[in-house]
C-alpha cells in the first residue's frame, strides 16, 4: 500500500467513525426532542453508552498508534545509540513498515561503518608493522656498525645504542652506564654535549648541514672522538629550536691511534730535529777543509775526527729510528678472524694475478677459522711464490689447509729441487722487496705479528716441498664478528626505544608521571640472614631495568659481594651461594656505589622492598651511598590489587598473574620475576585508577595499613 | 781594532769549525760552553757579536738573549742565534726576544760569514 493510499484510508476511517458517532447521537436525541414515547432519562443513558463505546474504540486505536509511532522510534533511538558505540551491533526491526525501512537503512549504515573501521584498523596495523620492521632493520643495522652509536633525546636520555657503544663505555663492575632511558651525561660531560648541540642548532638555523666534532677523555682516561648530528622532527618549530628532537652521537676510541700517532710523531721529530745538529757539524767541518786547504795537519785531523764521529752518530740514530718504526708497524697490526677457505680462495686469485704463476687448491678443511692479517699474509705468499718462480723455476704452486685443536696449518706446496736451509733463512729474514712486492717487513716478522710460525719442509720421495704456515685458530663463533645479541633469536632487540623521544622531564614532577612512562630498577638481594642490625650482610645484588613497559634483560646488574663474615649453613641452603663463591669478590663498599649508579634516575621496585631497603640504608653511614630513590613494593601493590587473597609471596603472585618462574633464589632471577610481575600489575592497577607514581605509593601505603590493622 | 765575537755553544764539534772560521776571518774569538758562562763573558768582554746556540745547559739561548736585551749597558751587542730547531715558530720567538738574526743548522759556513759581516757592518 502506498503512503497516499494509507492517508486516504485513514481519513476515510476517521470520517466514518465521526459519521457513526454523529448518527448514533442523532438517533438517540431525535425521538426525545419530538416528545416521543420514551422516558426523558432514556436518551441520556443511551448517549453515555455510545460515548463510552466511542472512548473505548478511540483508546484501542490510539494505543496501537502510540506503540507504532512513539514507542517504536524511541526504541530505535536506543538501538542507534548502541550502534554508535559498537558498529558490530544491529537494530531489530520494530514499528510500522515505514519505521522498518528506517531500521534497514540504519543497519546498512552500521554495516558500512563497520567495514570502514575494519579497513582503518587493518591499515593502522599494516603501517605499524611496517614501522616496526623499519625500526628493527635500523636497530639491526646500527648494531652491526663497527663504530659506536648512541641516539638520545634532548634531555640526553638514551633511545638507541649499539653493542659497540656499550662495550666502549662499559663501566666495569656489575653495572653499565649505557642503557635505554639512561642519561648520557653519566658518561659524557653535559656541558660538552650542550655546546656541541648549540653549535649544531646554530648551523641548522643557517640552513647549513649541521654536525659537530669533539674529542673528550672518559673517566678512565681513554680518548674518544665524537661526532654529533641532530635528529630533526617532522613537525617544525619544536621546543629545541629548529625542530631538533634529539641527536645521534657516533664515537670511536682513539686512545690507541692517538698514542701510535704520538709515538710516530716523536719518531719523526727526533729524526729531523736530531739530525740537524750533527749535519750542521759535518757540513761546517767539511767546508772548513774545503775552504782552507792551507791548514796544518793537526787541524785537518781534528776536522776529519768531527766528520767521522758525527757521521757514525747519525748512522746509529737512523738505524734506531728504523727499528722503532718497524716495531710501530707491528703494534698497529690489525688481525682479523676469517674462514680459512675464504683466505685460500682470495689467495688463489691474488697470487696468480700478481705473480703469473698458476695456483691450485688441494685439500681444504672447511671448518677452520684463523686469525691473520690477511693483507700482509697474502704479500708473503706472493713474495715466496715469485722467488720460487724466479730462482727455482717453480711453475705451479698449490695451497692446502688443515687444522688441529689450536692451529690452522696452511701449506704453500711446490715441486722442485731442494733448497738449502741458508737460502730459506735468507728468504724469511730479508725485507720483502722482490719484483713488485714492496714491504719493509720480512716473512718472519709478518708471522710474528700473526703469532704464527713458518718453516720449509720437503718430502724426498715425492719431490714435493712446502712452506708450512701455522696460524692461531679461532672458534667460528668468535669469527662471526662484533655483534653479540644476547636475546633469543628473533626476539625484538632491546637496544632501542623510540618512544623515549616523547619523554620530557621538564613537564612532570616524578610523582605525577604515569607509571608507564617511568624507568624502574627492579632488584633483589641475597643476604647471610634476616637481621641486618644483628650483623647480617648482603652477599648478592641482582637487578634489571624496566623502561617504557619493557623488561630489559640485557641491562642487568649481577654481583656477588664478599660479606667479610661467615656464611650460616642455613642460608646457603636458601640461596645456594657457598663461601668459595665469595672469595675474591668485592666488598659492599665497592659494590654499592656501582649499584647506586646503576639505579640512577629510576624508581626502585622490589618484592618486600622494606627488607632490602633496610640492608641498603644501614650501609649509608659507612659507605656514604644514599638510596634516596622512590620505592615501590610488589608485595604491597599485590595487597592493594587483591586484598582478599591469602598469600602475597612472590611465587603466589607470579602464579596468579601467569608469570613463569625460572632461576628463583638468585638475586637476578628473583629480580626478573619481580619485574615481570610488576609489568603484569601495571594494567590491573590502571583499571583501579592507579596510574601515577603518587597513586601507586598511596595505594601501597593504604594496603600496608590495612594489613597491619588486622 | 779587530772586532770581538763570542761563540756560545756546548757542542764541541761545531765550536771547532766556527772558531777556526771566525779566527781565519780576522775576528777576536772567545768561547762559552753554557748559558751562564755566555752571559758572564758578554758582561765582561762586551763582544760586538754573539753566535748564540739555543739549546745549552744552565741557561737557554732564549734566556741569554732576553737578559742581554734587558741590560742597557749591553745595547751594542749583536746577537745571531744558531739552532737545530727548524720550526718557524722558534725563529719568530728568537727574533721577538731581540735576536738580530737567526740561522738554522745545518747552515753553510759561507752564509754564516756573510751574515756576521753584515751584522757587524750595521754599527
Amino acid at each position: 500500500m502506498t503512503a497516499a493510499k494509507k492517508l486516504a484510508l485513514a481519513t476515510l476511517a476517521a470520517a466514518l467513525a465521526i459519521a457513526i458517532l454523529l448518527s448514533a447521537a442523532a438517533l438517540i436525541l431525535l425521538p426525545a426532542a419530538s416528545g416521543g414515547t420514551g422516558g426523558a432519562h432514556d436518551p441520556i443513558a443511551a448517549l453515555v453508552l455510545v460515548g463510552m463505546v466511542a472512548f473505548a474504540i478511540a483508546f484501542v486505536t490510539l494505543r496501537e498508534l502510540h506503540a507504532q509511532f512513539v514507542r517504536a522510534p524511541l526504541q530505535l533511538a536506543d538501538e542507534a545509540r548502541v550502534i554508535v558505540g559498537d558498529s558490530a551491533r544491529r537494530a531489530r526491526p520494530v514499528g510500522s513498515a515505514e519505521l522498518r525501512t528506517v531500521v534497514a537503512a540504519l543497519n546498512a549504515l552500521a554495516e558500512r561503518r563497520e567495514a570502514l573501521e575494519r579497513d582503518v584498523a587493518a591499515e593502522i596495523q599494516r603501517s605499524q608493522s611496517a614501522l616496526e620492521a623499519d625500526r628493527n632493520r635500523l636497530a639491526a643495522l646500527v648494531s652491526e656498525l663497527r663504530q659506536s652509536v648512541v641516539v638520545c633525546n634532548l634531555d640526553g636520555r638514551i633511545i638507541l645504542y649499539n653493542q659497540r657503544a656499550r662495550e666502549e663505555l662499559s663501566g666495569g663492575l656489575g653495572g653499565e652506564p649505557i642503557g635505554l632511558g639512561r642519561s648520557l651525561y653519566a658518561v659524557f660531560e653535559r656541558s660538552l654535549i650542550a655546546y656541541a648541540l648549540e653549535r649544531v642548532v646554530r648551523d641548522l638555523e643557517r640552513a647549513e648541514t649541521a654536525s659537530a666534532e669533539f674529542v673528550t677523555a672518559t673517566r678512565d682516561g681513554r680518548l674518544l672522538r665524537g661526532h654529533l648530528a641532530p635528529v630533526a622532527s617532522q613537525e617544525t618549530g619544536g621546543e629545541g629550536g629548529a625542530g631538533v628532537t634529539g641527536f645521534v652521537l657516533l664515537f670511536d676510541d682513539i686512545t690507541a691511534s692517538f698514542e701510535t700517532e704520538g709515538r710516530r710523531d716523536a719518531l719523526i721529530q727526533t729524526l729531523t730535529e736530531g739530525s740537524r745538529g750533527p749535519l750542521g757539524n759535518i757540513r761546517a767541518a767539511a767546508e772548513m777543509l774545503a775552504t782552507y786547504p792551507d791548514m796544518g795537519g793537526q787541524e785537518r785531523e781534528r776536522f776529519l775526527a768531527v766528520i767521522r764521529s758525527e757521521a757514525e752518530g747519525l748512522s746509529a740514530r737512523v738505524e734506531q729510528s728504523a727499528r722503532e718504526y718497524a716495531r710501530e708497524l707491528t703494534v698497529r697490526w690489525p688481525l682479523e678472524a676469517m674462514r680459512g677457505a675464504d683466505l685460500l680462495s682470495v689467495a688463489v686469485a691474488r697470487v696468480a694475478g700478481r705473480t703469473g704463476v698458476p695456483v691450485k687448491i688441494e685439500e681444504v678443511d672447511e671448518c677452520v677459522w684463523l686469525k691473520v692479517d690477511s693483507f700482509s699474509f697474502l704479500q708473503v705468499l706472493c713474495y715466496l711464490t715469485r722467488r720460487l718462480n724466479d730462482e727455482y723455476g717453480v711453475g705451479e704452486v698449490r695451497l692446502a689447509l688443515s687444522g688441529d685443536a689450536d692451529n690452522a696449518c696452511l701449506d704453500l706446496v711446490f715441486q722442485g729441487t731442494a733448497m738449502s736451509t741458508e737460502t730459506v733463512m735468507n728468504w724469511e729474514l730479508e725485507p720483502m722487496h722482490h719484483a713488485g712486492e714492496d714491504s719493509p717487513l720480512s716473512v718472519r716478522e709478518v708471522m710474528q705479528r700473526c703469532n704464527g710460525e713458518v718453516w720449509y719442509q720437503r718430502q724426498r720421495a715425492s719431490y714435493r716441498a712446502a712452506f708450512r704456515f701455522l696460524l692461531p685458530r679461532v672458534p667460528p663463533r668468535e669469527a662471526q664478528g662484533g655483534t653479540i645479541m644476547t636475546g633469543e633469536r628473533g626476539s625484538r632487540p632491546e637496544f632501542y626505544d623510540f618512544d623515549l623521544f616523547r619523554w620530557s622531564e621538564r613537564s612532570h614532577a616524578l610523582d605525577d608521571r604515569p607509571l608507564a612512562e617511568l624507568a624502574f630498577t627492579v632488584f633483589d638481594t641475597e643476604t647471610t640472614g634476616l637481621d641486618p642490625s644483628a650483623g647480617d650482610e648482603i652477599i648478592q645484588i641482582g637487578a634489571t631495568r624496566i623502561v617504557n613497559r619493557r623488561l630489559l634483560k640485557q641491562e642487568v646488574f649481577d654481583q656477588l659481594v664478599d660479606p667479610r663474615r661467615s656464611l650460616p649453613e642455613a642460608s646457603v641452603k636458601i640461596h645456594g651461594i657457598t663461601p668459595e663463591m665469595l672469595w675474591g669478590q668485592p666488598d659492599i663498599a665497592t659494590v654499592l656505589p656501582a649499584f647506586r649508579a646503576f639505579c640512577a634516575d629510576t624508581v626502585l621496585v622490589a618484592h618486600n622492598a622494606a627488607f632490602d631497603m633496610r640492608f641498603l640504608q644501614l650501609k649509608e653511614a659507612a659507605t656514604g651511598v644514599v638510596f634516596d630513590l622512590p620505592v615501590l613494593d610488589t608485595l604491597l601493590l599485590s595487597a592493594a590489587l587483591h586484598p582478599n587473597q591469602e598469600s602475597h609471596r612472590l611465587e603466589a603472585i607470579a602464579e596468579r598473574l601467569g608469570v613463569d618462574i625460572i632461576g628463583r633464589h638468585t638475586a637476578l632471577g628473583d629480580a626478573i620475576v619481580t619485574g615481570e610481575v610488576f609489568l603484569k600489575m601495571l594494567p590491573l592497577l590502571a583499571d583501579k585508577g592507579i596510574r601515577t607514581l603518587r597513586e601507586a605509593r598511596e595505594a601501597a601505603k593504604k594496603s600496608y595499613y590495612a594489613r597491619i590493622s588486622y | 781594532m779587530n772586532q770581538k765575537i763570542l761563540i756560545a755553544d756546548d757542542e764541541q764539534n761545531i765550536v771547532i769549525s766556527v772558531e777556526f772560521l771566525m779566527k781565519r776571518e780576522g775576528y777576536v774569538v772567545s768561547v762559552a760552553g753554557d748559558g751562564e758562562e755566555a752571559l758572564a763573558r758578554i758582561r765582561a768582554d762586551k763582544p760586538d757579536l754573539v753566535l748564540l746556540d739555543v739549546m745549552m745547559p744552565k741557561k737557554s739561548g732564549f734566556d741569554v738573549c732576553q737578559e742581554v736585551r734587558a741590560d742597557p749597558a749591553l745595547a751594542g751587542v749583536r746577537i745571531l742565534m744558531l739552532t737545530a730547531k727548524g720550526r718557524d715558530i722558534e725563529v719568530t720567538k728568537g727574533l721577538a726576544l731581540g735576536a738580530d738574526a737567526y740561522m738554522t743548522k745545518p747552515f753553510s759556513t759561507k752564509a754564516l760569514v756573510e751574515k756576521v759581516r753584515e751584522l757587524l757592518a750595521q754599527q
